[in-house]
């Protein structure tokens, strides 16, 4: 179990966002502590993506902030937040097909030996990254377009780690995977989690989300829906936050008396 | 992780959390059974110590590297061992993966298989050189003369530079329909500034070669910054750079070049000492043995898998005897040539930059996939603006290799079917017309093809019409070879 009490690595608090006449966000607050998994679901149109664009910054609030460890950031591009230590995997894996998997993992930060790639470098730690991971890929060396679904979806995940991040935002990371490969990335989850890392993970797959998540942030509508401890809640809980169904007369005016609660 | 459906015949997974058992691992196709492992020479005590290392959490190479001290056994033989405990190639090995077995017969299964999966790479060109220059020498036995090769491989070099810079334009799924107008120009910058205005000679080629990078740095604006398609701008650049060159060759329309000027020695300067040319070639086979051992040590070193030593030896024994064959072959005419010998240096810098650098991988990496370049951070329009001013710096020196051939500049030079001849050699050489994948050798293959047709065409006293026929046949075959590779990469899941 990760440590709730400490300091979150990051935090969103109050985080608000417009586009035109609509109201993505309202007021939206989050946190994420190492070593913990949060969920983040909702129905679509809740704001997810939206959110998850403010933190990979993507997209810029219009109001409230974002906490970095306990101190408000701006984040003003994904660079920023990759500079931060926030790796995103999004849906598209965006990997490229003719590279192989040392090559893919490395774009962009490759490693260098006097201005030259270091090839060997980087397949010692491609292999040795893989291999913390339990990663099972034929080959370091063959090209990413002869993977599987699956592997592609870990190989983006490993992807996401080699700038050591603190956080990591994976969004629909099983969406297109079949039940083996589901698992595998679940695995995976629990072992970024098992490193420490912060994780969000966005998911529709309720089962995923309670294999899985240590909190569960339900939106809707883009405002937070309630939070839920995922060692102790189940699937109708959840469900019912994220359709409204606990959204009624009823439970507003419990919301109004807490004392009258049950 | 899964049960490993098959852990008699695989590498097994790496165990659990709990005991990390070493899974049986088979030491070759044999039949052993888990238990009784036939354990190497001093096998007992190592194997016990490389456990306990690789327990506690030792990467593969520093167990091996512990393990030898600690036991003093041999560093190679603690590696086999350690190999039989850790699974290769990032972990646990996928059991559906398709080990290549040892031995010739191994190379050749796994080159069958590439076959039929589409990867031909630079086999369909060779194959198709080797039937041109065998119907030529049929027909006329001269056409594998020494004179005529000797000749040849000149030949190609103004066409073949210009190539070597489409290829790396291919590379980003692009194209540039002006390398043959830049050529001209830059040859006319040449010449005119050269002889007419008495400029010198290396400040005059200096201002060509720039001339013909900064009309890539206007396709490249163009493109990447304002979004206009590529094939539009370089277009228009074909026009507009040849209506330029006509405008700075002025009235008189034809410069002539000096038969002393650095422009034409590019074609009168032959080594003609038998030396030169056996010695360029062991220099070149000699050089390509040290960088392969050198790689071979430091991946043994850094503990990932290396080539075997007899894959390195067959491939300095094949290059050594294609390079001493070449040179043994202009050693015969009048030595070796100057003009081929720079056009090889520009491909292994090429192909260095291409597979060796950053900035090559960020190529192959926008020529793959856009989306994927740009969220790891790199620079698209740089990419993009970088790669035309190449382009056009190698149309550039094509052009004064075109210009040192006939040694002039005019009013047809870089005209005529140079465009097409150019963008087919890098096709017919191998690189693929969609982007992401090719290498700088595509450049010398496809020249050598398309200048082999017109050379054999030539002996064989062929009008144009017939040269361009077949010339266009074969571009058009090429093309057909690069679909369908693709399509059957597809198929079998390679891009």
């Amino acid at each position: 179990m990760p440590d709730t009490t400490s300091q979150p690595v990051l935090e969103l608090r109050g985080v608000s966002k417009r586009f035109g006449a609509v109201q993505a966000l309202t007021g939206v607050d989050l946190a994420v502590h190492a070593g913990e998994v949060v969920a983040l679901v909702g129905d679509n149109g809740a704001g997810k993506s939206t959110l998850v664009k403010a933190i990979a910054g993507v997209n810029q609030p219009d109001e409230g902030d974002i906490v970095w460890e306990g101190t408000p950031v701006g984040i003003k591009g994904p660079h920023d937040a990759q500079k931060l230590g926030i790796a995103t995997v999004y849906q598209d894996l965006a990997l490229a097909d003719n590279l192989d998997v040392v090559g893919n993992l490395f774009l962009g930060s490759e490693i260098r030996r006097a201005g030259i790639l270091d090839e060997i470098a980087m397949e010692g730690r491609s292999r040795e990254l893989l291999q913390t991971l339990s990663i099972r890929i034929p080959s370091v060396r063959i090209p990413v377009a002869s993977l599987s679904g699956g592997q592609r979806q870990t190989v983006a995940i490993a992807r996401s780690l080699i700038g050591d991040p603190k956080v990591v935002l994976l969004d629909e990371p099983t969406a297109a995977l079949g039940v083996e490969q589901t698992a595998q990335v679940l695995d995976l989850v629990e072992r970024l989690r098992d490193r420490n890392l912060g994780v969000i993970l966005i998911s529709h797959n309720m089962v995923d989300v309670m294999a899985v998540a240590d909190t569960v942030a339900v939106l809707r509508l883009g405002r937070n829906n309630g939070f839920f401890d995922g060692h102790h809640t189940n699937e109708q809980e959840i469900i019912s936050a994220i359709t409204g169904a606990t959204d009624n007369a009823v439970t507003r005016r419990a919301a109004r008396h807490p004392e009258g609660q049950e | 992780m899964s049960q490993d459906p098959n852990s008699g015949g695989t590498r097994g997974d790496r165990g659990d959390e709990g005991g990390r058992i070493p899974p049986p691992v088979p030491t070759g196709a044999g039949d052993y059974s888990g238990e009784d492992r036939p354990a190497p020479a001093g096998g007992g005590s190592v194997s016990d110590k490389v456990e306990e290392l690789l327990a506690a959490g030792a990467t593969p190479a520093e167990a091996t590297a512990q393990a030898a001290k600690a036991t003093g056994e041999s560093k190679d033989v603690v590696r086999e061992i350690v190999e039989t405990m850790v699974p290769a190639a990032g972990s646990a090995a996928d059991p559906r993966l398709l080990q290549r077995q040892s031995g010739v017969g191994g190379y050749w299964n796994e080159f069958m298989r590439r076959v039929k999966g589409g990867e031909l790479g630079s086999l369909p060109v060779i194959v198709a050189l080797a039937i041109i220059w065998i119907v030529f020498w049929r027909l006329n036995s001269t056409f594998l003369s020494a004179q005529n090769l000797s000749n040849l491989s000149q030949q190609i070099v103004g066409t073949g530079m210009i190539a070597l810079g489409v290829v790396f334009v291919l590379l980003l799924g692009e194209i540039d329909l002006s390398v043959g107008s830049v050529s001209g120009l830059a040859a006319a910058v040449f010449a005119v500034t050269s002889v007419n205005h008495g400029v010198n000679q290396w400040l005059a080629l200096i201002l060509a070669l720039a001339t013909g990078t900064a009309t890539g740095f206007v396709h490249g604006f163009f493109f990447a910054r304002i979004g206009v398609p590529a094939f539009v701008v370089t277009l228009a650049g074909n026009l507009a750079w040849n209506g330029l060159m006509l405008k700075v060759l002025g009235a008189t329309g034809t410069v002539n070049l000096p038969n002393n000027g650095i422009v034409s020695k590019l074609y009168t300067t032959i080594y003609g000492q038998q030396a030169a040319g056996y010695g360029a070639a062991a220099i070149a086979v000699v050089l390509y043995a040290l960088v392969a051992l050198y790689g071979r040590l430091r991946r043994q070193r850094a503990g990932v898998p290396a080539q075997p030593i007899g894959e390195i030896a067959a491939r300095v024994i094949l290059l050594a005897i294609v390079a001493f064959g070449v040179a043994y072959v202009f050693n015969q005419y009048k030595g070796l040539p100057l003009a081929p010998l720079i056009f090889l240096i520009f491909i292994v810098v090429g192909d260095f930059i291409l597979r060796r650098t950053v900035y090559g991988r960020r190529i192959f990496a926008v020529g793959g996939s856009i989306e994927a370049a740009r969220r790891a951070g790199i620079s698209v329009p740089f990419i993009r603006i970088t790669v035309f001013m190449i382009c056009g710096l190698m149309s550039a020196v094509g052009g004064m290799f075109l210009a040192g051939q006939i040694e002039s500049a005019s009013q047809t030079s870089g005209s005529g079917n140079l465009l097409m001849n150019a963008i087919a050699a890098a096709v017919i050489g191998g690189t693929s017309l969609f982007g992401g994948r090719g290498k700088t050798w595509s450049a010398l293959l496809g020249a050598l093809v398309i200048g082999s047709i017109q050379s054999g065409m030539n002996i064989q006293g062929l009008a144009n019409s017939i040269q361009f026929m077949v010339t266009g046949a074969v571009l058009l075959a090429a093309v057909v070879i690069d679909s369908v590779a693709r399509r059957t990469q597809k198929a079998s899941g390679r891009v």
